[in-house]
């Protein structure tokens, strides 16, 4: 990874203590302050914990969330459901444990393309500028042109499936953009470098200055981007099945368990009915948005 | 200023035109691969033909390009925008005119909305700016944890755990205390409106609230940045008072970043009433869609979403209009 | 010239273009009781620290100067050196924390500023010492016009108008030599050249007629020429107005015509003292003569360039001994001990060198 603090040269005469200096590389600055970092430990074993979750749940409950019973419709926590039981009688405990996976799947997924595309016309509008600029810029512009929310529910509701294909194609078609936006600003911060103008005075060709120079150091706010909008992604599938036109029954999410309760846990004051599941939500959305803003702070050359 | 307008306005109406059709478009294609959407609200039991087509009409659905898999329907976009030029955005399932369902429902999304940015506003960047000032201190500690808190919990879950609160237990224990109903009127679960006001101040602060966050975070940044700027070093040079530097000279800067989020929130604001008047039950524009939506009827939820795509796309430009105002620096751009 | 009308402006007060001075009738300014026989700045043994997460660094180590009125002073040193945080304290702008005064006295006029109560110092600020800093474009607040930035000083230290403080404005743009003055005043910092800002600046810190003048690298953001104008422009003022002018730089061609006495700076200290010609002429310190034939001249065309070997020592650690000890040409073992006081060498001229003879000497 190209360095540009690493050409400085250590100078003859340097008081001998000098050869002691601590690496003044960005990353190794940033992995020492994460590592020291309470915020970002929890909120990182956090993360790896509802991954898990996500990924087997067998691990961390037996109970069967398809098993619903209606007599046991809205049962308050007891020894037999720990959580109590959900408005169709099942497992609430169970709900919450598999509500994970297909937030997570979304998440991942919608972060994976959102982070290429977004990176890729980023780039491409960045480095090239000019005409390619004008048009990756317009584009962008259309499609954020589009409140989020709105454009989300316009689709889904005329989509004739809501799956978590369908879901995920949607969120990704309307944040590529928060990508581009980012990616092309850290771009053309680092292209107007001396260190770029120098290694194109070398003789380097474009693509090689894309690989070894910009990209990694324009890597910082994209990385931290990323790890946030995971926490949002997980955050906007649950609003969406909790509108009605995401995920839907017989699927498992946390939205769903949250739209179904609502209307009954006031009226009947059964209020574990919202409890359990916007616990679950909320934890898993601020893990990963303190992770994300601990690397944010650790990242920024000027945050000190 | 002048060429930076007329600019700006360049690139709006290739925008506005481009955000327009590509609703348009995304609407096509979902009917073009996922079936006639008319046909599928009456599930098993299809009416005849020409009913069928009649009311397919009615909705400005029976152009035959929609028969073929990924043609973008220019004459049926053209046909639109001519409608929506004259102020028609279709009518709904029981033939209401959907710009009279708008204008009965704008009123209390905008007593909403009024509550909530000014309370993301003044809390926002009042919070911001003692976060600034007390950088690393206590109070800037508390800021930044609980906006870290407010942006981790989803809109939906923040109003539906407001309402439970509000309505199990606060409101009965005010109640039983014996305060005045307009008071307790604030905390009721759904909207009221014998109490237009009152009963939206709760949904306002939950609607405001995420981007409440935002702000005090963004104030935050900004003013810190700011206040190591030279001019500011300048200005402590010159004698004045810290207030002054602080208030007028660092400030001033400071917010121009927070402004034009403002504005642009409001596009997320508009989600937002999406959800919140959903949970409350408010009769406004987001409850209108909330509830069409519900019953799939998508003609209003198309025609209301590209109204106010078109009120968030002309604010935008005027956001961007402000914002020279602001930093006289991009005027001669 | 300014309209001024005698109702509003304070009893007493007069502003004049020429050299004579105003006085402000603040009264917590005038509460201060400066004693005006007393010299004009006198600066002994200040020490600035700065307290790091990797430790406490020295910025400035007791240094000590002074500067009486109408007499220009040079502190000549590399970056880092601690000539602007000298500056700063005098002026009081440090931001504490990370730094804090350790030691030392700023006597203005008999009386320390660095006991005075805050709201004392931000009195005495643009009022009797003011500062001119390197880079105008971001020492000027981009969003407000120059004349509202000029004007402020009035209006906030003065009471006046908004348009008294609005022609003040105007007249000190044309003092400094900006065109069309009458025009420029609504314009913004960025709307003007490199030079201008400059001479906008210096209108602003000269404002009020302050007694002290500190100029931080005044002319390191402009070109040649420019240069020129900038020094001649302030060497003018200064004489007109009878201000005591502090100039810090690391060119040592900048000050050479302007400074009247000079002190070298180095890691944090005075490394030697003495009125401008001696120093050109005759170092006395190994660093100010090495400085000097760094200088490229014209006349040794295919020679090397001279550099002095090395980089300014970390202040959190600095060497035992003398500071400059690794760098020097001359150094023995007691430079490696001893760190070396200032010795009188007569003439009153001060060097920190123990082997300050073999330097005059060679």
């Amino acid at each position: 990874m190209s360095d540009p603090s690493a050409a400085a040269p250590t100078a003859p005469g340097q008081t001998p203590d000098s050869g002691r200096e601590r690496s003044a590389s960005l990353w190794a600055d940033a992995r020492r302050e994460l590592v020291h970092n309470p915020v970002f430990v929890i909120s990182t074993l956090m993360v790896l914990l509802i991954m898990s979750v996500a990924a087997f749940p067998t691990l961390f409950t037996n109970a069967d969330p398809t098993f619903c019973q209606l007599a046991q419709a809205y049962e308050p926590p007891s020894d037999a459901h720990v959580f109590g039981t959900t408005v169709q009688g099942c497992d609430m405990y169970a709900h919450v444990i598999y509500g994970a996976r297909p937030s997570i799947i979304i998440a991942v997924f919608v972060t994976a393309a959102t982070t290429a595309i977004g990176v890729l016309t980023g780039l491409f509008a960045g480095y090239y500028g000019g005409f390619t600029d004008t048009i990756i810029s317009r584009v962008t512009d259309v499609f954020l042109g589009l409140p989020f929310l709105l454009g989300a529910v316009v689709f889904l509701a005329l989509l004739p499936d809501q799956n978590i294909w369908t879901v995920g194609i949607v969120l990704v078609a309307l944040s590529w953009t928060s990508f581009t936006r980012i990616t092309r600003g850290s771009v053309i911060a680092v292209k107007s470098q001396d260190y770029v103008e120098a290694a194109r005075a070398l003789g380097a060709s474009s693509p090689s200055i894309i690989r070894r120079h910009i990209l990694p150091n324009s890597l910082a706010p994209i990385i931290v981007l990323a790890t946030l909008n995971l926490g949002l992604f997980v955050s906007a599938e649950a609003t969406l099945t909790f509108l009605g036109v995401g995920l839907q029954i017989p699927d498992i999410s946390w939205g769903i368990t949250v739209s179904e309760g609502q209307l009954i846990a006031v009226g009947g004051g059964l209020p574990h009915l919202l409890i359990f599941p916007c616990a679950a939500v909320i934890l898993t959305v601020m893990s990963f948005i303190l992770m994300g803003d601990a690397l944010r702070d650790a990242l920024d050359p000027k945050g000190r | 200023m002048g060429r930076y307008t007329a600019r700006r306005l360049l690139q709006f109406i290739p925008v506005l035109f481009g955000t327009l059709f590509l609703l348009h478009y995304l609407q096509t294609l979902s009917i073009q691969f996922g079936g006639d959407p008319i046909a599928s609200l009456f599930g098993d039991r299809q009416p005849p033909e020409a009913t069928l087509n009649a009311i397919s009409r009615v909705f400005g659905l029976d152009d035959p390009c929609l028969d073929q898999r990924g043609n973008p329907c220019l004459g049926m976009f053209v046909d639109r925008l001519a409608n929506y030029a004259r102020g028609d955005f279709g009518i709904d399932f029981n033939r209401q005119p959907i710009t009279d369902l708008i204008f009965r429902a704008l009123p209390i999304t905008l007593r909403l909305t009024l509550i909530a940015v000014a309370f993301e506003c003044v809390l926002g960047i009042v919070a911001g700016v003692l976060a600034a000032i007390g950088k690393d201190r206590f109070i800037d500690n508390f800021v930044r944890i609980s906006t870290v808190f407010i942006i981790s919990v989803p809109l939906f879950v923040l109003g539906v755990l407001i309402q439970i609160g509000a309505g199990l237990y606060l409101k009965p224990w005010l109640e039983g205390l014996g305060a005045p109903e307009w008071f307790t009127a604030a905390f009721s679960i759904l909207y009221q409106s014998e109490h237009p006001w009152a009963s939206l101040v709760v949904p306002g602060m939950v609607l405001g609230a995420l981007s409440l966050g935002f702000i005090a975070r963004l104030t935050r940044t900004s003013l810190i940045e700011i206040l190591r700027a030279d001019y500011v070093r300048t200005a402590r040079a010159k004698g004045l008072p810290g207030s002054r530097v602080v208030g007028v000279h660092a400030l001033r800067n400071a917010l121009i970043p927070v402004i034009t989020y403002i504005g642009i929130d409001i596009g997320a604001l508009m989600g937002g009433a999406l959800v919140t008047e959903g949970i409350f039950n408010i009769p406004g524009v987001g409850g209108l869609v909330f509830g069409a939506v519900q019953r799939k009827e998508t003609p209003v939820v198309i025609a209301v979403v590209t109204l106010l795509t078109l009120v968030f796309l002309v604010t935008s430009l005027l956001v961007d209009l402000l914002y020279a105002v602001l930093d006289p620096r991009i005027r001669y751009e | 010239m300014s309209t001024i009308s005698t109702g509003a402006s304070m009893a007493g007060d007069t502003v004049s273009g020429g050299g004579r001075r105003s006085r402000t009738t603040d009264a917590k300014l005038s509460e201060i009781g400066f004693d005006e026989s007393a010299p004009l700045l006198e600066v002994e043994d200040l020490r600035v620290e700065f307290r790091t997460r990797d430790g406490v660094a020295s910025a400035v180590n007791g240094t000590s100067f002074s500067v009486d009125a109408g007499q220009t002073l040079g502190i000549l040193g590399e970056s880092g050196c601690g000539k602007s945080v000298t500056a700063q304290a005098i002026m009081g702008i440090l931001d504490s924390p990370p730094a804090f005064i350790a030691g030392g006295s700023v006597k203005l006029r008999g009386v320390d500023l660095l006991s005075l109560p805050e709201e004392s110092r931000r009195r005495v600020r643009a009022n009797r010492v003011a500062m001119v800093f390197q880079d105008a474009l971001s020492s000027l607040n981009p969003v407000f016009t120059v004349g509202r930035q000029l004007g402020e000083l009035f209006r906030r230290h003065r009471g006046y108008t908004k348009a008294e403080a609005r022609a003040e404005a105007v007249r000190l743009l044309d003092l400094v030599g900006i065109p069309a003055a009458a025009d420029r005043v609504s314009d913004f910092p960025h709307q003007f050249s490199g030079g201008m800002r400059q001479r906008v600046m210096i209108a602003m810190s000269l404002a009020l007629d302050p007694d002290v003048l500190i100029a931080d690298e005044p002319t390191t953001a402009l070109d040649v020429t420019v240069q020129a104008q900038i020094m001649k422009l302030l060497a003018d003022l200064q004489a007109e107005r009878n201000m005591g002018l502090i100039l810090i730089t690391h060119d040592m061609g900048v000050v050479a015509d302007v400074a009247d006495k000079i002190c070298v700076m180095y890691a944090g200290k005075i490394v030697e003292r003495a009125d401008v010609y001696s120093i050109y002429r005759n170092p006395a310190h190994p660093y100010t003569k090495a400085l000097l034939e760094s200088i490229p001249r014209l006349d040794r065309k295919g020679q090397q360039l001279a550099s002095i070997e090395g980089l300014p020592p970390m202040l959190t650690r600095l060497p035992a001994g003398c500071s400059f000890n690794p760098r020097c040409a001359i150094a023995r073992e007691r430079c490696t001990t001893d760190e070396p006081p200032l010795y009188d060498i007569g003439g009153g001229r001060q060097t920190a060198c123990h082997y300050h003879e073999e330097v005059l000497g060679s």
